[in-house]
């Protein structure tokens, strides 16, 4: 991929960074007292606190994850959508007003409301900081994909700004993220997110999308076949050389590729039998010596095209645009045309490896509903375990939100019930707002001829770039702040969970205060330290996928403990350490052997996982329960203890 | 982010009717949730359903989050409506 930096867009992407560090910096000094900063969030209207709440909420996940799936993946990244948001009435109906009844404010501390036991102390920490580490991971590599199309730096380089930046804060200023810059960015996010739909349903859709005028849309070649043999194809055009045969896969799903030369250079192209044709493909190489050419030069020649349209829409298949849309008629001109996309095989050939991405058209019927992704239909080859895969993701989401310690606890910081509940309404419909937004931006994404098949991430801020250089800019420092945001106050979360919990009241340690400080401090750069180095190894993932599997840990870890704790009064304090110890155990250990971790964190290629499904939560909730009961009913003369 | 201590919220006579009230609309909102989840994996096909220009995926799925803002709005609506019955009238600057 090519990206031209525009100076411009450097300028607006600095500027709004700090501006955002600057207000944040100035409310944290007005706010160093806790007075000051009970009196700040006592003053603060309802709605303003709802507009923060989901400012605080919409991550790097939300914008650029769920986006990205829907771009690729078509309706089953919009799963994550439905079920984060459907999290939130789980937090609200079920879990946040009961939790401030116990009279605590912190995961760990409600957990052990009842109990002062160092078990819950020791294991709630712990859970906090795994959770909090998962979180983080999707964050970083969240970063690491804005910076590349913005700075034309590669994805370490946004990975260690991002560590960079939030360590130094952490450590001098202990800065707090305030509810003004929440709020001015959970605003701005939705205000940009509704102009790009506009724009982008002021476009319409092409058949041949040009990005505004920006980029001409490249037609992809096909050369004829005259003979095919098992072991070497003829081809019509005479310029290109045959090379050699590779097939990828096999049985059913096997795909033939051949390589072929022309003017010294190898190009990789598809065998389609059927039509007697090898069809223009785009691939990485991956060179033994660590290097990566893309379609066969280096990344600046600009070889390997953004992608992303649709062959036929009402009916048409040549050139076609259709005029203004609306949230109607875009799903409409979708459903009924059908849309390229972009299938990745990986081969191998001796020492060098390379990914392959071949068009596969797609009906819009089939994009728009789910199955690309999650196989439900036994009729398309859903087998079972893909059936529970489906199941265990959409509980995890479901259960998740209100087992995240991070986010539960923006809901005591507000004077009374009353202003708590209304800011939570305001924060459930602006999050819902924006999630059907995600819809038309992924949507959108795919049919713009914008993606870059090697990062998946990048597809609403592509989407936005192809309207302009300013609303690029912008959309990304608003996604750069968002992450800043968030990895700040999960940073603050982990080493609190080290300072206060571990070494403070399990270890006992009683700690002075500017030890504690110090201690917290300690922490936050590990920390943020560790989180960069996985940022980089996770690097290419899609982060809502890796928030998924965040959600899952604290679905199974923590969810369990806290509604048993509020809703069974048989519950002891063994029995939750032992229903956090088996939740985040089983839910580590199933996603560490699933086979998604295998082919992209180990990159293992064909070799089969030993757990048939990537979402634990269908297992490890449901264990953790039971765990929790059955020690419960075990230790119940310990029970006053 | 340094949440710090949280603010003492006021005893609450309309605690157990909210309670009660939260529990129920968890379960409506659940199965409503889990028929989504049933009808995706026995039934995938209905799920592609035209409906005028949407689907049924598409409808349902939005559905789930109107739904979702409803019920959170009927929720405060009424919870809202029970503690100013069920508990004493306080003064205007303890309450924002």
């Amino acid at each position: 991929m090519n990206y031209i930096v525009s100076p411009w867009a450097i300028v607006l992407f600095v500027a709004f960074i700090f501006s955002v560090l600057g207000i944040s910096y100035h409310f944290a000094r007005k706010t160093k007292s806790s007075k000051g900063y009970f009196a700040a969030g006592g003053n603060i209207h309802w709605s303003v606190n709802g507009i923060a709440f989901a400012g605080d909420y919409l991550s790097a996940a939300s914008f650029l994850g769920i986006c990205g799936m829907i771009a690729v993946s078509g309706y089953d990244g919009f799963l994550y959508s439905i079920g984060y948001l459907a999290g939130w009435i789980v937090a609200l109906f079920l879990v946040a007003e009961p939790v401030k009844r116990l009279g605590k404010y912190t995961f760990t501390d409600a957990l052990d409301a009842k109990f002062n036991s160092k078990g819950i102390q020791l294991t709630a920490a712990i859970s906090t900081l795994v959770v909090s580490v998962f979180y983080l991971i999707p964050q970083m590599v969240g970063a690491g994909s804005l910076v590349t199309p913005l700075l034309g730096l590669p994805h370490e380089a946004g990975v260690l700004l991002v560590g960079i930046i939030v360590i130094i804060v952490v450590a001098t200023a202990g800065m707090t993220s305030t509810t003004y810059v929440q709020f001015f960015k959970g605003g701005m996010l939705i205000i940009f997110s509704m102009t790009l739909v506009f724009m982008l349903f002021s476009r319409g859709i092409s058949t041949k999308p040009d990005q505004g005028g920006d980029v001409k849309f490249h037609e992809y070649k096909k050369i004829t076949v005259t003979t095919v043999s098992d072991t070497a194809v003829k081809i019509a055009d005479k310029t290109y050389k045959f090379d050699k045969l590779m097939p990828a896969g096999t049985g059913n799903s096997q795909s033939i590729f051949v390589r072929l030369t022309k003017d010294g250079r190898d190009s990789i192209w598809k065998l389609n039998a059927k039509d007697k044709k090898l069809e223009e493909t785009l691939w990485v190489t991956h060179n033994p010596d660590g290097t990566k050419l893309y379609n066969g030069g280096k990344k600046e020649e600009g070889l390997f095209y953004q992608v992303g349209h649709m062959t036929e829409i009402d009916g048409q298949s040549g050139e076609y645009h259709t005029g203004t849309l609306n949230i109607f008629s875009f799903i409409a001109k979708i459903k009924d045309g059908i849309v390229v996309r972009w299938s990745k095989n990986t081969l191998v050939d001796g020492q060098v490896r390379y990914d392959v991405y071949s068009q596969n058209p797609t009906p819009g019927k089939a994009v728009l509903k789910p199955g690309l992704k999650f196989k439900v239909d036994s009729e398309k080859g859903a087998l079972p375990k893909d059936k529970l895969d489906f199941i265990s993701l959409m509980i995890a989401l479901f259960l998740g939100t209100a087992a995240l310690p991070h986010i539960l606890i923006r809901y005591y910081t507000v004077p009374d019930a009353r202003s708590a509940r209304k800011s939570t309404i305001v924060a459930i419909g602006a999050i819902g707002l924006f999630y059907c937004l995600t819809l038309y931006m992924g949507l959108g994404a795919m049919v713009s001829g914008v993606l870059d098949l090697t990062n998946d991430n990048m597809s609403a801020p592509l989407l936005a770039k192809s309207f302009g250089v300013t609303i690029f800019a912008i959309v990304s420092a608003l996604a750069f702040a968002t992450v800043l945001g968030t990895v700040s106050g999960l940073i603050v979360a982990a080493s609190g969970a080290v300072a206060h919990d571990i070494m403070d009241r399990f270890m006992g340690m009683n700690m002075e205060d500017k030890h504690k400080v110090f201690a917290g401090k300690i922490a936050a750069v590990s920390v943020g330290c560790i989180a960069m180095v996985l940022g980089i190894l996770y690097k290419g993932m899609n982060v809502s996928y890796l928030v998924g599997w965040a959600f899952a840990v604290a679905a199974s870890a923590n969810f369990p403990a806290i509604i048993m704790i509020l809703f069974w009064k048989k519950t002891t304090s063994k029995g939750v350490v032992a229903s956090i110890v088996v939740g985040l155990c089983s839910a580590m250990g199933l996603i560490l052997l699933s086979q998604e971790t295998y082919n992209n964190v180990y990159h293992l290629v064909n070799v089969k996982a030993p757990v048939p499904i990537n979402n634990p939560a269908i297992i490890s909730v449901p264990l953790s329960f039971i765990t929790l009961y059955v020690v419960s009913l075990l230790t119940q003369k310990q029970r006053n203890k | 982010m340094h949440h710090g201590k949280s603010t003492e919220w006021k005893k609450d006579n309309a605690a157990s009717l909210k309670e009660l009230l939260g529990k129920w609309f968890f379960l409506l909102y659940s199965l409503v949730y889990a028929g989504f989840i049933f009808i995706n994996v026995m039934s995938p096909k209905f799920m592609g359903i035209d409906v005028s220009n949407w689907n049924v995926a598409i409808l349902y799925g939005i559905g789930l989050i109107t739904l979702a803002m409803v019920l959170a709005a009927i929720y405060n609506h009424i919870s809202t409506h029970a503690e100013e019955l069920l508990n004493p009238k306080e003064k205007d600057d303890e309450n924002k």
